[in-house]
């Protein structure tokens, strides 16, 4: 059996790596990319709905889509149900889920580290890069704290040159 | 008749979904037997402990630690004599009180003689 516990990990502006680029299908059968939110922030949550403490942080997530969502944030929901939408699309319409819920495969999940536990989710920066990771279920005031805080961080002057975040999240984003 | 025990041993901090959880969508401790010569006459699985965890508003029914279940067995009159295996599957999912490991089955073998 693998080892879980809550642990967290945040990486200095400097230090962050590029998020892992992935397309996965929508409810809708849309296919959703990451780089369609470049230009967001981006809570990518890896969760099941056979999991407590996943479903214990939707309603905060829920919350977090409505009040950000306005400033440039959106969260990903990213299952790891084998059972497919069959067993998520009740969910998710059972607890009114807000936010985009997109299935999960093995491929997208070893590109972000192989996600042996969950809930696992990576608050992804405006520019696309992994600003932190939490596995297991972390507090409620951590994630306002740190989506403040890239919110309001200023876009790199990379970013602004290319201007890559308009059409791009016009694309994809919800 | 006779009964087998299959014990189950888990780590410290860890626990299993009893085989009744209160939520439809959490996944069940759950141990079958493949077809054999003998029947299975039950599974009993121990009383679960109902368990208070951050991530949930309710007591979580749960296994935890070092626990059996116990499969009953009979052999029908006409059922062959001699040596047979007897496989069963445990599929299982465990957590944390804070994460959760994906679920899991694993084969269950367990020899006997036909007399």
């Amino acid at each position: 059996m693998a080892k879980t516990s809550a642990t967290s990990g945040k990486a200095t502006t400097e230090d962050r790596k590029p998020a892992p680029e992935f397309s996965l299908k929508d409810g809708d059968g849309r296919t959703v990319s990451l780089a369609g939110y470049r230009g967001k922030v981006v809570l990518l949550n890896f969760w099941a709905t056979w999991c407590g403490p996943c479903k214990f942080e939707i309603p905060w997530f829920k919350e977090f889509e409505q009040n950000y969502k306005d400033r440039g944030f959106a969260v990903l929901g990213v299952s790891m149900d084998e059972e497919g939408w069959d067993v998520v699309k009740p969910f998710v319409a059972e607890l009114q889920v807000n936010y985009r819920i997109l299935m999960g495969d093995d491929t997208t999940a070893q590109l972000y580290g192989g996600v042996n536990s969950l809930p696992t989710s990576f608050l992804i920066d405006r520019e696309g890069r992994i600003a932190s990771v939490h596995v297991g279920l972390v507090g409620k005031g951590d994630y306002e704290d740190e989506i403040e805080r890239l919110l309001a961080a200023p876009a790199s002057g990379s970013f602004r040159r290319a201007g890559v975040g308009m059409p791009a999240f016009a694309l994809g984003a919800k | 008749m006779f009964a087998t025990k299959v014990t189950v041993q888990l780590r410290n901090g860890y626990h299993v979904n009893s085989n009744t959880p209160a939520d439809e969508y959490l996944i069940p401790l759950r141990l079958t037997w493949n077809a054999s010569p003998l029947q299975v006459v039950d599974v009993a699985y121990p009383k679960p402990r109902l368990e208070n965890y951050s991530f949930s508003t309710k007591p979580v029914s749960v296994f935890t630690g070092d626990f059996d279940i116990v499969s009953r067995f009979k052999a029908p009159p006409n059922s062959p004599q001699g040596p047979s295996v007897l496989v069963g599957k445990l599929r299982y999912q465990a957590c944390t009180a804070t994460a959760c490991l994906a679920p899991k089955t694993v084969e269950v073998r367990l020899p006997v003689h036909i007399q």
